[in-house]
């Protein structure tokens, strides 16, 4: 192993811009010595040309754009379809940080499932003012239609993805519950085909957890929610059609489960039964693996306007002919406000203590945290509750003053919809930009399954990488790119 | 399958299939510019493929890459709607010609021959993975559908462009060189110049010529070849719903087919030629309603009551 005693800028050219210092970094300790898991790569690194990384990533880039894995940015008109930028370089969690996760996501999860059949039917934690009752009818995504639905199996959230962050003490937070229509495995799925079609050699190196079970997990978790009377149920993947930023998700998806990939001009209700249209006539289907936000699902039921959704859906799945994932109306769990409740909602139906902690939020709906917010603008993260992918924020270090007077004024006509939260000082990993390593921030997006009270977080996720410098945004929409995710066997 | 899907499969060979078409008309026009400036047949053959004529200068030819390029484009966008159900190997095939094709269409600097010469190739290219790569079940059979109605309708049609008037024997006799010239590219705008060769010889005679493009069964270019395909295909897909293969797609096919199987030239050469082969060209059209109704968008009200 080279000599790190002038930290990493001296180990080789390679590394000549690689400073550490003001977050955690995922390679390198703060005296410079490379972490365990890090040191056989490390160790490869530096027996490489510059122009051999080259042309791995071009090599990479080029698989991605011939085969298409792309998403689609809106609001601009230029080239709609677009590559997630892929970097070269995993990111790796040893064994024992991944064991944390596993068992903290499953605790929230478990929990939070308990919570969404508790607010449609009975309402406990909200009689007993663990979570306020306004917060959570007032929520963006609560769905009032779905009071009083019980599930034959009580699975609401089927499919999560949630938001980790590393904080500068090395430790692991949740930044956000995506408990929607979550998306990016795709990407945690072919990151690690690409990888091991440019770099196999790194793979003999390590013992790395395996992910591409993820497909038939997925199938079980949705065939266990058929209607009772089907033993092989018609399963679907609902997409909003090709235009949709993750379409190229929702037909792989559909290709690796071996399921028809369906938009909601192939489906229609009769009788409250949904059929699919299909060359042979009209086909009975038992589960939608929707990717529609619930807004869009049903015209009847919700916008009017949708051109996406299935008249009749709605009636379909309350009588019981059809099974969602994820239910409808589980965006109250993910809601930025309700978030800040989710300690709360752990310790009142599991009675346990967090395995894994928030991030501080200060609610602009409360006067206090309102006035402190207002104050601090410059220094905070504004986030809109009901938003997601990047959108509706401001970051305060990072604003104008022109951006934050409109937040200001924003947030003063509707405190409800506004969280704050402390600009995090994310962990940075080691990013290949075509002439050399550099830290770059990522977050981390495990997917958790849930069968019932089983949770399974598959053994790795999506890393988004702000491949800016500085930059603190990961979402794809906003100029992140992502990482292949290890995480290592014991 | 879903009929959204099979709609899909249908219209993405479609697509490339008319691209292929107008890039080899708009090469063998060139070639036939070279030799007759005014080149009148060239222009026929065009407007039969549905292409806008070309102007004398290479820039005008311009508006012809859009519509190929408009063409792979439309075969993609199909295609994007069922990438699940095709092979990465055709997705990636035809993503590729989609991409060097757009960059292409629209560089004024560019050579047009090169580019359609680039769209053969690929469309090509294209056909052989998916012969290779995809299974040969019901999707299968809406791009060999797809195809096929193509290329007998553009086949039809331009055979219809060419020959307005009732041919004779007697006319044949005294066609001039450049007569020749125009046969020969007719045939190659067809990909059938050189199987015309090893059947006839290069002696080329409007008879001959017609009786190949319309009735020769193993020459894939010519009506009877297409038309053959398409009632394989329907009954193909009948026979997988299990149903017997007398519905109204298979009926309109069978006569068709039936007329082109028993046929004669001379007969065929009696009559009008142009208005045979315009009704052979509307039989198409018909088959590709009768398969869109019986499949595709039949009335929902007949689903349910099935």
């Amino acid at each position: 192993m080279a000599s790190v005693s002038g930290g990493p800028a001296a180990l080789s050219a390679l590394f000549t811009g690689y400073t550490l210092g003001g977050y955690f970094d995922e390679m390198f300790e703060a005296d410079g010595q490379p972490r365990p898991a890090y040191r056989a790569l490390l160790a490869r690194l530096l027996d490489l040309p510059v122009d051999d990384l080259r042309r791995r990533q071009r090599e990479a880039d080029a698989a991605f754009l011939q085969q298409g894995i792309t998403f689609t940015v809106y609001g601009d008109k230029g080239g709609t379809e677009r590559v997630f930028p892929y970097d070269l370089l995993p990111r790796i969690l040893a064994h024992d940080e991944w064991d944390h996760i596993s068992r903290g996501l499953s605790q929230r999860l478990l929990a939070l499932n308990l919570f969404l059949k508790d607010v449609y039917t009975d309402g406990r934690i909200l009689a007993e003012g663990v979570v306020p009752r306004e917060l959570v009818i007032t929520a963006q995504h609560y769905r009032r239609e779905m009071r009083g639905l019980y599930h034959r199996a009580d699975v609401r959230i089927s499919v999560a993805g949630t938001d980790l962050v590393r904080l500068p003490d090395g430790s692991f937070a949740v930044l956000e519950d995506n408990l929607r229509v979550p998306s990016g495995v795709s990407y945690m799925l072919t990151n690690r085909q690409i990888t091991k079609r440019v770099f196999p050699k790194l793979f003999t190196d390590y013992e790395i957890e395996p992910i591409d079970h993820y497909a038939q997990l997925l199938l079980g978790v949705l065939r266990a929610l058929a209607p009772a009377q089907q033993s092989n149920p018609t399963i679907v993947v609902l997409t909003p059609g090709v235009f949709n930023s993750a379409y190229f998700e929702h037909a792989f998806l559909a290709r690796q489960m071996g399921v028809e990939l369906v938009e909601g001009r192939d489906l229609l209700v009769h009788d409250n039964i949904v059929y699919m249209r299909t060359t042979r006539g009209l086909q009975r289907v038992d589960v939608i693996y929707r990717r529609v936000d619930d807004d869009f699902l049903d015209p009847l039921a919700f916008r009017r306007d949708s051109s996406l959704g299935v008249p009749g859906l709605f009636n379909a799945y309350r009588a019981g002919n059809v099974a969602m994932a994820n239910a409808i109306g589980t965006g109250v769990a993910d809601d930025k406000a309700v978030y800040a409740y989710v300690p709360a909602i752990i310790r009142f139906y599991l009675s346990e203590e967090p395995i894994l902690p928030n991030v501080p939020t200060y609610l602009l709906a409360n006067d206090d945290d309102r006035a402190y917010a207002l104050e601090h603008l410059d220094e905070l993260v504004i986030k809109a509750v009901g938003e997601s992918g990047g959108y509706g924020m401001l970051i305060g270090p990072h604003s104008t003053a022109a951006q934050r007077t409109e937040f200001r004024e924003r947030i003063l006509a509707n405190p409800r919809n506004y969280i704050a939260q402390p600009t995090l000082a994310l962990s940075g990993a080691p990013s290949f930009l075509d002439d050399g390593i550099e830290p770059r921030h990522v977050d981390l997006r495990p997917y958790v399954l849930c069968n019932g009270p089983d949770c399974t977080v598959v053994p790795g996720g999506l890393t988004r990488v702000a491949l800016r410098r500085g930059s603190l945004v990961v979402n794809s929409s906003q100029g992140g790119g992502s990482k292949d995710t290890w995480v290592l066997s014991e | 399958m879903l009929s959204r899907v099979a709609d899909s499969f249908y219209w993405v060979r479609r697509y490339l299939e008319r691209a292929e078409h107008s890039a080899r008309v708009i090469l063998v026009h060139q070639r036939l510019t070279l030799d007759d400036p005014t080149n009148a047949v060239g222009r026929r053959l065009l407007a039969a493929v549905g292409e806008a004529p070309i102007g004398s200068s290479p820039r005008l030819e311009l508006p012809n890459r859009a519509g190929v390029a408009g063409c792979v484009a439309a075969a993609r966008d199909n295609a994007r709607q069922i990438r699940e159900q095709i092979s990465s190997e055709m997705w990636e095939q035809l993503n590729s010609l989609y991409l060097g094709v757009r960059d292409a269409a629209h560089q004024e600097d560019g050579d047009a021959g090169s580019f359609m010469r680039s769209v053969i190739e690929g469309t090509h290219l294209f056909h052989g993975v998916t012969e290779a790569t995809l299974t040969h079940g019901e999707g299968w059979h809406y791009m060999q559908l797809g195809r096929y109605i193509e290329r007998a309708t553009t086949t039809a049609s331009m055979l219809e462009a060419y020959f307005p008037e009732p041919t004779t024997a007697e006319a044949a006799a005294k066609a001039s060189i450049g007569e020749y010239a125009e046969w020969v590219g007719l045939l190659r705008a067809c990909a059938a110049f050189e199987p015309y060769c090893r059947t006839y010889t290069a002696d080329v005679t409007p008879e001959r010529l017609i009786e190949f493009l319309l009735l020769n069964a193993e020459c894939p270019r010519s009506v009877r070849f297409a038309a053959d395909r398409i009632e394989d295909s329907l009954r193909a897909i009948a026979r997988m719903h299990g149903r017997e293969a007398n519905g109204r797609p298979e009926r309109f096919a069978g006569r068709l087919r039936a007329a082109l199987n028993f046929g004669t030239i001379d007969e065929i050469m009696e009559g009008h030629l142009a208005r045979y082969v315009a009704s052979a060209r509307k039989q198409c059209d018909q088959i590709h309603m009768a398969l869109f109704q019986t499949y595709i968008s039949y009335p929902i009200e007949t689903a349910l009551t099935r």
